[in-house]
């Protein structure tokens, strides 16, 4: 496992009501590299990824027990403000979903947000964001035409750029080639290279390739409890558990 | 943006299966891209022509019923009868205090509803808890928006006249005329929010947005295109409602055409209409409904046009 862990995650039991969606998770992110959640569907990997920026707040009966720490703070306890949590950790989605607004007001709404208004301060904010997110070249002609007139593939950049422009530490990636063509894929997932010298990244993938492809580590999940984790070439190779052996070689899920 | 990138996946999926369907087209029975015929064919075909006919007779309806409505009163519009002051005995008097209080009476009620109708939209769509208390309150306001309006204009009487000692005026009528308006303004605030993907609300409050800056930045402006239109039929109702300002504001004006005083009679245009054609004794009573009613069908379609062209104008521009 390489770099120091940035993100410890204790025992982590997550319900929403009366089902137990995680249970006992713990486990180690490490900075600056590719952390990638596999499982069947159902498995609570999305749930997990959901409790690292607390998106699972909003469901109702959702109740989290354990601890998640991150740069050593846990992020559920009582003085820690989810806006500012979401700020460090931002998240890119399953469809791309950008603001029926400009290209720039995508990329801007965020920083605006957090109270930048200066004109060029906000200029240089969306111009680095939009390079982190290999978009730049394409849009800088056109920043004040709608997002929606964009592609599958640069919808989805332009919501990395955006979650990028508030200057986050880890990135959160849930499923988010899934509903994009090979190409605009591999786009991601070399942005996704790119990116984790600067971020660290989790990435939730229904696709074990993907997971072989472009993370450092690998997260296997059954049935809401995590089966194994390791670095993602050890796990591919030469898994200690048979449940992992079974779903990698593709006997179920 | 997802509905755009599905049709194109869709599109290239078909193309791709209309190249391959051609490539072995040799191979499939030549007659399988025949038309379809029976039962079904036919009343696919019947369904149509009976949508058309349907649609083209509304259509027709409707621009036959302005065209008579606007006939004879357009062409007699002056600017004296738009500005002048009514006459209770002679001919030629005009509609000026009477169009002035409808607008003004509008925008007073307006001014009250729309911000009370979308704070409570706005409550039900993103903060009421989902149980059975809202629930009726939900149903509460959905009756109340069929209530009949001159119920309200009842209770405008009772609250204002019968409570307050303060006579019809044009306060009662704006506050009551607000009372019509809330329910209606309500739903469509709350269904418009409702409408909004929720894809966008967790993009905003990903970013670390709070709840607030989510409604204000998001929810509200991609909700805006229903809520207008709404605040249009609302208006355009409220501009021509008469039974709750005859009972609450009056058949009579102060006689002055700008009069701001809220304690003034406030008789509008829609209710001198009622007045002129059912109580009047002037003799040209005929010609000031005749004109009356091309100015309020004109005001109606001119309130919903300056509103509803800026969204117009933004949409086009979201869809480049």
């Amino acid at each position: 496992m390489q770099g120091t862990a940035l993100i410890e995650i204790d025992r982590l039991n997550l319900f929403y009501g009366t089902f137990q969606a995680l249970k006992q998770v713990s486990l180690q992110i490490p900075q600056r590299a590719i952390t990638a959640f596999i499982g069947p569907s159902g498995c609570g990997k999305s749930t997990l990824l959901r409790t690292l920026n607390r998106m699972n707040d909003m469901i109702p009966g959702a109740r989290v027990e354990g601890s998640i720490e991150i740069g050593g703070t846990d992020i559920y306890s009582g003085d820690v403000h989810v806006e500012t949590l979401r700020k460090k950790v931002g998240m890119v989605f399953q469809q791309p979903n950008p603001f029926p607004k400009s290209i720039y007001d995508n990329v801007a709404y965020g920083p605006r947000l957090h109270g930048i208004t200066k004109r060029r301060e906000l200029d240089e904010i969306v111009e680095s964001s939009l390079r982190s997110a290999a978009l730049w070249g394409e849009v800088k002609d056109h920043l004040k035409r709608s997002a929606l007139s964009l592609s599958g593939g640069q919808q989805q950049r332009l919501c990395i750029a955006r979650a990028l422009a508030v200057g986050p530490d880890i990135l959160l990636m849930d499923e988010a080639t899934s509903a994009l063509d090979p190409i605009s894929t591999l786009k991601i997932e070399e942005l996704a290279q790119e990116l984790k010298d600067r971020y660290t990244i989790v990435m939730v993938t229904h696709n074990m390739h993907q997971a072989a492809r472009v993370s450092q580590q690998t997260v296997f999940f059954l049935n809401g409890e995590v089966v194994e984790y390791s670095d993602t070439e050890k796990l591919f190779s030469d898994p200690t558990d048979r449940r992992t052996e079974d779903y990698i070689s593709g006997r179920f899920g | 943006m997802s509905h755009k990138s599905d049709q194109g996946q869709g599109r290239s999926t078909s193309t791709s299966a209309s190249t391959s369907a051609s490539t072995s087209a040799a191979a499939l029975d030549t007659g399988a891209f025949k038309r379809r015929s029976g039962a079904a064919a036919a009343s696919n075909r019947l369904f149509d022509i009976f949508v058309w006919a349907a649609g083209i007779c509304i259509i027709l309806f409707i621009l036959g019923l302005l065209f008579m409505l606007l006939r004879k009163g357009l062409p007699m519009l002056t600017w004296d009868f738009l500005t002048g002051l009514p006459s209770e005995i002679e001919e030629g008097g005009g509609i000026g205090p009477a169009l002035f209080n409808s607008f003004y009476i509008l925008f007073l009620s307006l001014a009250i509803s729309i911000p009370l109708g979308m704070a409570a939209g706005i409550y039900l769509a993103e903060f009421a808890p989902d149980n059975r208390f809202i629930g009726f309150i939900r149903i509460c306001v959905e009756g109340l928006s069929s209530v009949p309006s001159i119920i309200f204009g009842l209770f405008g009487i009772s609250l204002f006249v019968d409570m307050f000692h303060l006579d019809l005026t044009i306060l009662g009528g704006a506050v009551s005329l607000a009372f019509l308006n809330l329910p209606m303004l309500t739903r469509v605030t709350e269904e418009s929010l409702r409408a909004v993907p929720p894809e966008l609300k967790n993009a905003s409050l990903a970013l670390g947005s709070t709840h607030l800056q989510t409604i204000v930045r998001t929810l509200i402006p991609v909700a805006s295109s229903g809520i207008v239109t709404g605040i249009c039929l609302t208006a355009g109702r409220a501009f021509g409602e008469s039974a709750v300002i005859i009972l609450t504001a009056g058949v009579t004006t102060s006689g002055s055409l700008w009069d701001f005083n809220l304690l003034s009679p406030g008789e509008t245009l829609a209710v001198h209409l009622w007045y002129v054609q059912s109580e009047a004794i002037v003799p040209d009573a005929g010609d000031i409904a005749q004109k009356a009613t091309a100015v309020l069908i004109a005001v109606v379609l001119l309130i919903n046009l300056t509103f509803r062209v800026p969204l117009w104008i933004r949409a086009r521009n979201m869809k480049r």
